[in-house]
């Protein structure tokens, strides 16, 4: 059956093009799905010269075997691994999602006191008509970019350039939507001399009485203050492999173990996955990612976020100023554990 | 018999103490040579170089809060372990550890007093408890404090000494900055002033948030305070940091203090400033 197999090879063929695998980064747990994907291709590429019929059927089976490695292996990674997932070079950033959620995008650039911080970026721009602010880290891709971006580590300037654009958003009665994904606010002696304390401090206190909606998506690394100086909302929510922590496992386990690379021990005890931050109520819900993560099919991600804004928005917008900050500020008032 | 084994017992720690006790104190800073109740006279502020020595929260209380005013709130909310938290010691067992070392419940004592007869909430850190880090108790005796200004129109005073939050809690803590900007928010709407002092060292999430946020900010001499860790930006940047970095002189001169006041005069300072402020308490 000559159509068939020619049927399966355009399958293939698209999956090719998307997987990232076989030309891309593979994490160590990633290591078994590249094997059998590799093996589908060589079957295919075989299948190909040789024309071969019952090969379509053990391509077939193959790539069933993939995707069943892909579930067993992507829906149960542990706490690390996640890690390594939310910092996964080909991870989608704050700028590749902007195109494909809204339109008439107008980045806005400069905290008006000193510099323009690319490791923020913010704007003016629409998702199905409703006009929002979105801010959010941006990371570089590759080193080049990445020295650009400051590895998505923003210094005051950069702070101070979002709270800008949220006040300006407050007033024209605009929501706010930032994208998180930092490994945190830059450690350096400039940032210390222009008051990276302050800028923080500055954006909570008034994130904290913005009299519009804030939705906040975590689409990557939540490092720390750094993220939250840009994170406290309404709603938070997070995509399936991102983390969000108060400090970086490396940092945590220099710290307690003295040892970075006890960074696994200290990430299992830091509870920073998607779930573990909805168990802890300090997360709204998850954003579930394709197989395999996000970078494997930006467009479907890009989807379900825009999806998720949306809807969560048109919730939102029913309260008035008053009684979105009253809300909002109830539930920071209540998260805490103690024994009294 | 062991020749070639050296003892332990020259070489263990000694437990700080929290004020040196003996008839002669070293300088920290100096090495100067100093008669304990000199130093004690002095505010715990070394003559010679004008270091200031960590100071015990019940004393600063008493240096700042007219005698028999101060009621100390909320003192039985104490630490949980909202993660299970363990590294090599379980948190829980670290928690009991701070409180028997400290003889306080948490990094924080708060209460309501008068300072040069203004009506105050007075909150004082703790640095010896937890390396005064911030996690649910430190959030809510905050927010309790702010609630309870509000409620009978008091201004709001903390004395931080901070190393940031407090990563047993995770994610936990790190909210305690939002929940922290949510009540002073609430104390700014309700037009009630808030004064932040500095002391040695605040540093990490506790200046990114409410120590920076007060409506005048004031430091001690010479205090360390700062986001990053002076540790992590040397790492980072890979040199050494200039002389006098990351000191209150330094902020002062960068534009994020007010002032700086030694503590000798930290009281009158204070009532200065509430006094200022203090026409607009009934609104």
């Amino acid at each position: 059956m000559p159509q068939s197999v020619s049927e399966s090879l355009q399958k293939a063929g698209s999956a090719d093009a998307r997987s990232s695998l076989r030309n891309g980064y593979v994490l160590e747990f990633e290591k078994p799905i590249a094997e059998v994907e590799q093996k589908v291709s060589e079957m295919k590429q075989i299948a190909r010269s040789g024309g071969l019929d019952s090969f379509s059927d053990d391509i077939r089976r193959m790539e069933r075997k993939a995707t069943k490695l892909k579930e067993e292996i992507y829906r149960k990674l542990t706490r690390w691994q996640k890690v390594q997932m939310a910092r996964h070079p080909q991870r989608p950033y704050t700028l590749d999602y902007i195109p494909r959620i809204c339109s008439g995008w107008t980045e806005l650039h400069g905290d008006r006191c000193f510099a323009d911080d690319k490791a923020i970026v913010g704007g003016l721009a629409s998702i199905d008509d409703v006009p929002l602010m979105i801010i959010g880290h941006q990371k570089g891709r590759g080193t080049k970019d990445n020295l650009y971006r400051n590895f998505g580590m923003p210094n005051p300037e950069g702070y101070r350039k979002a709270l800008r654009l949220m006040m300006l958003a407050a007033k024209f009665n605009r929501p706010v939507v930032t994208f998180i994904d930092t490994p945190g606010a830059y450690p350096g002696l400039g940032a210390e001399e222009r008051g990276q304390a302050e800028a923080i401090a500055h954006n909570l206190f008034e994130m904290a009485r913005l009299p519009v909606p804030i939705v906040t998506i975590v689409i990557g690394e939540g490092g720390s203050g750094g993220a939250l100086a840009i994170s406290v909302a309404d709603r938070i929510f997070m995509l399936e492999h991102a983390i969000y922590s108060v400090i970086s496992p490396e940092g945590c386990a220099s710290i307690l173990y003295r040892d970075a690379a006890e960074a696994e021990r200290a990430a299992e005890a830091l509870k920073l996955t998607a779930p573990d931050l909805v168990n802890l109520k300090i997360v709204d819900g998850i954003i579930e990612e394709p197989l395999g993560g996000a970078h494997r099919d930006v467009d479907a991600m890009a989807a379900l976020i825009k999806e998720k804004i949306l809807s969560t928005l048109k919730e939102l917008q029913q309260l008035s100023p008053e009684e979105l900050v009253r809300a909002r500020q109830e539930k920071y008032a209540n998260i805490g554990f103690w024994l009294e | 018999m062991d020749w070639f084994r050296k003892t332990r017992e020259g070489l263990t720690a000694k437990a700080k103490k929290e004020t040196p006790d003996g008839l002669w104190v070293k300088c920290e800073s100096c090495g100067e040579i100093i008669f304990r109740r000199e130093l004690e006279k002095q505010f715990l502020v070394c003559p010679k170089c004008r270091f200031h020595f960590a100071m015990p929260g019940s004393q600063y209380i008493s240096l700042l809060i007219d005698e028999e005013s101060w009621e100390e709130i909320d003192t039985n909310i104490q630490a949980k372990d909202p993660l299970s938290f363990r590294d090599t010691q379980k948190y829980s067992d670290r928690i009991l550890k701070a409180i028997k070392k400290t003889g306080q419940k948490e990094a924080i004592t708060t209460g309501t007093g008068e300072l040069d007869s203004n009506p105050v909430v007075l909150g004082v850190m703790n640095f010896r408890f937890f390396g005064g880090s911030v996690g649910s108790v430190v959030g809510e005796k905050l927010a309790r404090a702010i609630d309870r200004a509000i409620a009978e129109r008091r201004a709001v005073i903390i004395i931080s000494s901070s190393g940031g939050m407090r990563m047993q809690e995770g994610m936990v803590s790190l909210m305690q900055m939002a929940k922290g900007s949510v009540k002073f928010s609430q104390l700014a709407a309700a037009k009630l002033p808030y004064i932040s002092v500095l002391t040695n060292p605040t540093t990490g999430g506790t200046t990114a948030s409410f120590s920076m946020q007060g409506d005048v900010i004031l430091a001690e001499p010479r205090a360390l305070i700062g986001f990053a860790g002076p540790r992590v930006i040397k790492q980072t940047i890979g040199q050494d940091l200039p002389e006098g970095f990351q000191r209150s002189e330094f902020l002062l001169e960068h534009g994020f203090l007010d002032e700086i006041v030694e503590r000798k005069d930290m009281k009158a300072k204070l009532a200065q400033v509430l006094a200022f402020f203090s026409g607009n308490e009934s609104s």
